[in-house]
Formats: structure tokens, sequence, C-alpha cells
């Protein structure tokens, strides 16, 4: 059995070499498409803080993603029609530049998380997963309703943001941004899981009676957990929406909620790569499977079942012959 | 803004309030007797609707079309049931939220590859079809007043069927203490079989009855799924009672707060604004709801409990 920490290196290095082919080949998309497993692996390592470590079953997590792409979608449209955001008591202008969106979709989305944690928290296991997927469901009629920016038919954002010094329009360099906070999320998911917060976090999951008997508060610790999670997939989608330059309701779907525990699930939940392998495995299939039949879904389908029936520690856990966290 | 419309609206509500109880019972059943949740519960009302507008265009029967929704309905169920969700009674709600999820991506994809995108329809039959008059002057869509019929009778169909009779005896044991009953000599996996076949052909029927007024679609099942699930919340989940209060409730406040809080805001707001905002504030009306239910009473109304 191969000991983790390899499989971790091997998975970086895996990345960083299609990232040479691509260059070398010269095929812009496939770069896009290592976008696209960074951005996702962000916002899955994001729900990993919550699911992995506080075993907080939530599948209401697209509303932070959403919320993310659309504080990215507002400021931006509005930077693009020269137009003022209107808070009611005071006017803002718009922005292009990607450090204030990206401070902008934390502080919302970690305000999101903080407010539906608040109210979640209260309850466990099933309802809580039940009104975590509510709360979404609530984010994504609200913004297919919101014909101010769009409505059902999302937002257009022309140009993509900038970033001081870089031409965020090479993909190459924006990968590069994408990739950079993709591996500081990492880092602080790896130094949280061994601080005495994550430890406490992690007894609270499993024993929370005892964490209240030394004299700590689970439902503080998880609501802190929630906040983190949230902040850090709202970024994700901040950036998800500036890959596509474009905003939708599909990003508070509930299947996107689906999609981002699957992605944990496949990976292995509460392992720090656990995303990140995930997320390169799914975009493979949808890839390589949407290339070969337009029902991919189906055997996306199967090889979840096969993997929830039989292969609990995921992809890394099947490596390395130990069972995960159990949630 | 006249009390005619208002009478209106309130059937309406009740209408889909019925129709979501269809879901909800289904749903709440299957918790409370086996601890499982089902998001596929949706993709049994798509079997329900897909198999009654096929059996619809084949035969012009609409009675046959119902009798298929439930059969194929339940079939699908007892068959998903031996096949994968028997693996995972006892298993971590995450396994269980997965495994289901797996299995609406296999139920869509499916029944897309099988009838292909284009929606199907299912036509109201004659003798249900146009409007009613009801004491008071009212008149209304014959079939929807059916569906009100339908569903209230299936209420208390379940209810018998629960307090009653020998088999709701033992889904109650069931719910209680599965090592004691089966103790006792019943069969529980044939007993889980069945009520969850019997959820499914509850989906089914829903899923038949609402798709002759809304399109047969691919996808059709999880908007319903969700609300229900906001049903079972709000009614405490595994009680039949809490289900159907909860789904009157939703109904009511999704029906009326769609067309009654545009016109409440157009009170101190101009018209336009108003619309916008009402109509925002109206698709979160539910959602609001489950949030107060949820502060004053954390496992339901009616949850006894997590």
């Amino acid at each position: 059995m191969i000991a983790e920490r390899w499989i971790n290196c091997a998975v970086i290095a895996g990345i960083l070499a299609v990232l040479v082919y691509a260059l070398v080949a010269d095929e812009p998309f496939t770069i896009t498409l290592l976008t696209r497993v960074v951005i996702l692996a962000l916002a899955a390592v994001g729900l990993n803080i919550a699911l992995g470590i506080g075993g907080l079953v939530s599948l209401g997590h697209a509303a932070f993603f959403g919320l993310g792409g659309y504080a990215m979608g507002v400021l931006a449209s509005h930077a693009q029609t020269f137009t003022p955001l209107d808070l009611g008591f005071f006017t803002l202008p718009g922005t292009k530049s990607m450090p204030i969106i990206w401070l902008v979709a934390v502080v919302v989305s970690a305000l999101a998380a903080w407010v539906i944690g608040l109210l979640s928290l209260r309850t466990t296991g099933v309802y809580f997963i039940m009104i975590t997927l509510a709360f979404g469901q609530m984010f994504f009629y609200f913004s297919i309703s919101w014909s101010a920016y769009g409505g059902e038919d999302g937002l257009s954002i022309f140009v993509r943001n900038s970033f001081p010094a870089l031409n965020t329009l090479v993909p190459v360099q924006f990968f590069g941004l994408c990739f950079v906070l993709l591996c500081f999320a990492l880092l602080l998911f790896h130094r949280l899981k061994a601080s005495p917060f994550g430890l406490a976090l992690n007894a609270a999951r499993q024993v929370p009676e005892r964490v209240e008997t030394v004299g700590l508060n689970p439902m503080r610790l998880k609501l802190v957990a929630f906040v983190i999670s949230g902040a850090i997939t709202g970024l994700a989608g901040a950036l998800f929406a500036d890959l596509n330059r474009f905003v939708s309701p599909t990003m508070f779907s509930w299947q996107l909620s689906g999609e981002l525990i699957i992605l944990i699930i496949i990976g292995g939940v509460g392992r720090l790569m656990g995303p990140v392998v995930g997320a390169c495995l799914f975009v493979a299939l949808e890839h390589w499977l949407g290339g070969l039949t337009d029902f991919w879904h189906v055997w996306l389908g199967v090889i979840l079942l096969m993997i929830v029936l039989f292969a609990r520690g995921g992809l890394i856990g099947l490596l390395t012959g130990k069972e995960g966290a159990h949630v | 803004m006249t009390l005619l419309l208002l009478i209106e609206q309130v059937l309406n509500g009740l209408q889909f309030g019925v129709m979501l109880f269809l879901m909800a019972a289904g749903l709440t059943l299957i918790f409370g007797v086996m601890g499982l949740i089902n998001l596929a519960h949706g993709s049994l009302y798509m079997v329900g609707a897909f198999a009654a507008a096929a059996v619809a265009g084949a035969t012009g029967s609409f009675l046959l079309a119902l009798v298929a929704a439930l059969a194929a309905a339940a079939l699908a169920g007892a068959l998903v049931e031996i096949v994968v969700i028997r693996r995972l009674y006892g298993k971590a709600h995450l396994d269980q939220v997965l495994a289901t999820f797996a299995l609406i991506l296999i139920f869509s994809e499916g029944t897309r590859w099988v009838f292909g995108s284009f929606p199907l329809f299912l036509d109201i039959p004659d003798y249900l079809s146009g409007p009613v008059t009801l004491p008071g002057g009212i008149e209304y869509p014959l079939y929807r007043l059916a569906l009100i019929i339908v569903g209230l009778l299936v209420a208390a169909g379940l209810w018998w069927l629960t307090a009653r009779t020998r088999i709701g005896m033992q889904i109650r044991a069931g719910e209680n203490d599965r090592e004691m009953i089966a103790a006792l000599g019943v069969n529980i996996s044939a007993l889980y079989t069945l009520v969850f076949a019997l959820g499914a052909a509850l989906a089914g029927l829903a899923g038949a009855l609402v798709g002759a007024i809304q399109s047969v679609q691919v996808g059709m099942g999880e908007p319903v799924l969700i609300l229900a699930f906001v049903v079972i919340v709000i009614g405490g989940i595994g009680s039949i009672k809490g289900a159907f209060i909860g789904a009157i409730l939703v109904g009511l406040t999704d029906t009326l707060g769609g067309i009654f809080l545009p016109e409440l805001f157009k009170l101190f707001m101009e018209s336009g604004a108003a619309t916008q905002t009402g109509s925002a504030l109206a698709s979160m009306a539910v959602y609001i709801l489950m949030g107060l239910v949820l502060i004053w009473r954390p496992t339901g109304l009616f949850g006894a409990r997590a």
C-alpha cells in the first residue's frame, strides 16, 4: 500500500505535468479544463472542512458557490455598464479588479454561511441535510426571480476581470492564479486539521457530549467550520464565474451541491487531496464519457453507486488501504 | 382583489398541497420505518408520469394510465429497494444521500435515453375537463377539484392503513423497534420492500395526476422532491399527520404568496418594484416558513426525534 503523502505529491505533479504538456502542445482548451478542475477542487476543499472534519453533510453548498459567482457578476456588470451599485443607503462603483471581487465574494458567502449555519446547526442528521438543501433552493429561486441581474437567463461578463501585473486573458496566467489559491486552501485545510481547533472539531463530530464536558461548545466549533467552509466555496464560485465569464442560477442548483459532495467522496472524505483527486476524475469522466455518449450521467451514477457500496474510503482510501473518517 | 379570487387561490393551494402530500407521505414513511433518506423519490414521481403518458398515448384511457403509473412506480420502487436500497439501511446518511443521488442520475438519464428530451403530454380525460360551478357561484376546473378529492381520499386511506390494519401495526412497530418485531416472526425485509413500493406508488400516482396539468419531462421530479422535503421537515420526519399538515401549509403558502405578496407590496411601493420584490419574496416564502417553524421547533411540528 502507498503512503498518502506520496499520493498527494503525485496528484500535484500530475496536474503540473498536464499543464506542461498543454503548453508544449499548445492546447489552450486543456488548460481551461485544468482550470475547471482546480476551481471545482477549491470549492470542494471548502466543503471538505465542514463535511470531512466537522461531519456536516451540507447539501446546500451551491448557495455559497452561487453567491461568490453573483458577487463577481454584480460587481463586474456594474463596472461594464458604468452604473453605480445602489445599496439603498449609499452607492458603490462596480469593479473589474479580482482581489476586490474575491474579498467581496468571501465576505458575502461567509456572512451567508454564518446565518444559514446559525439556523441549520440547531438540527442534526437528516434534518440538517434537508435544511441546507432548502436554503440552497431558496437562493436558487431568488436568483431566478431577480430580473435586475438577468433572472433565469443569467448574466454575461464580456471581458475577464483583471489582476494587478497579470494578463488574466492568457489561460495559463488565470490557471496560475487559481492554482495558487487552491494551494493556499489546501495549506489552510492541512493546518486546520492538525490545529487544536481541528482536533476539537473532529471530536465534536464523533462525540459532541465529551467535547461539551471538557468545556468546549460543539455548536460554536461547527459554526466556525461552516463559515470558513462557505467562504472558501464562495471564493471558488467567483473564480468559476470568471472562468466562464457568465453567472446564472445553475450555480445555485442543488445538483451542484450534490456534485461537490461527489467530488469529495470519489477522492476520499476528510483527506487533504480527496477533493483534488475527485475533481480530476470528475472532469475527466465528464470530458471523455461526455464525448463518447450524451448519456454519460448514467455511467457516472453507476460508478458513484459502486464507490458508495464497495469503496468507502474513496480512491485515496483504495490506494492507501485505509478507510476514511466516518461521517 | 375579490373574495372569489381568494377562494379560487385557496383551492389551488389545497390542490398543490394534497399532491405534495402524496410525495411527502412516501418519503416520511420510508424515513420513519427504515431510517432512510431517499433523494430518488422524485425519480419515482417521474417514472409514474412517464408510464402514464406512454400508456395513455397507446390506449387513450386515463384510468389505465393511472393504473400503469401506480404499477410502474411500485415495481421500480421494489426493484430499486431489492437491488440497492437494502444495502443502505443502517449506513451513514451521507452514503444514503450519495447512493440515492446516483439513482437520480441513472433514472433521469435512462429516461432521457428511452423517451428523448422532448416533453410528453398527458391529456385530461373528457369527463374531468371543463369547469364546475361550486356553491356560491365559483367556477373551478373539475380536474383540479378531482385532484383535491383523490388526495384527501388517499390521506384517509393511509390513515386507515397505518392505524387500523395488521400491516399498519407492523409498520408502526417497525418504526419503534425493528429487532423486536423481527424476533416476533415478522418478515422484516419483505415489510421494508412493501413500504418502499407503497411510497413509490404514491409518488408515481402524484406524478401521473400532476403530469396531466403540466408537461411530462425529465427532471420534473426534483423541484417537487425538494418541496416535499420542506414539507416533512416542517411536519416532523416520520409523522404522516405532520406530512399532511405540512403539505397543506406549504401548498397554501406557495400559491397564496405568489398572488398576494406582490399585491401587498403595491400598497406602499410603486408597481414595478412591488411586483419585483413581491415575487422574489414569494419564491422564498416556503423556505422562510420552514426556517420559522424550525426556530420554534427544531424537530418539526409533530416530530419526536431527530
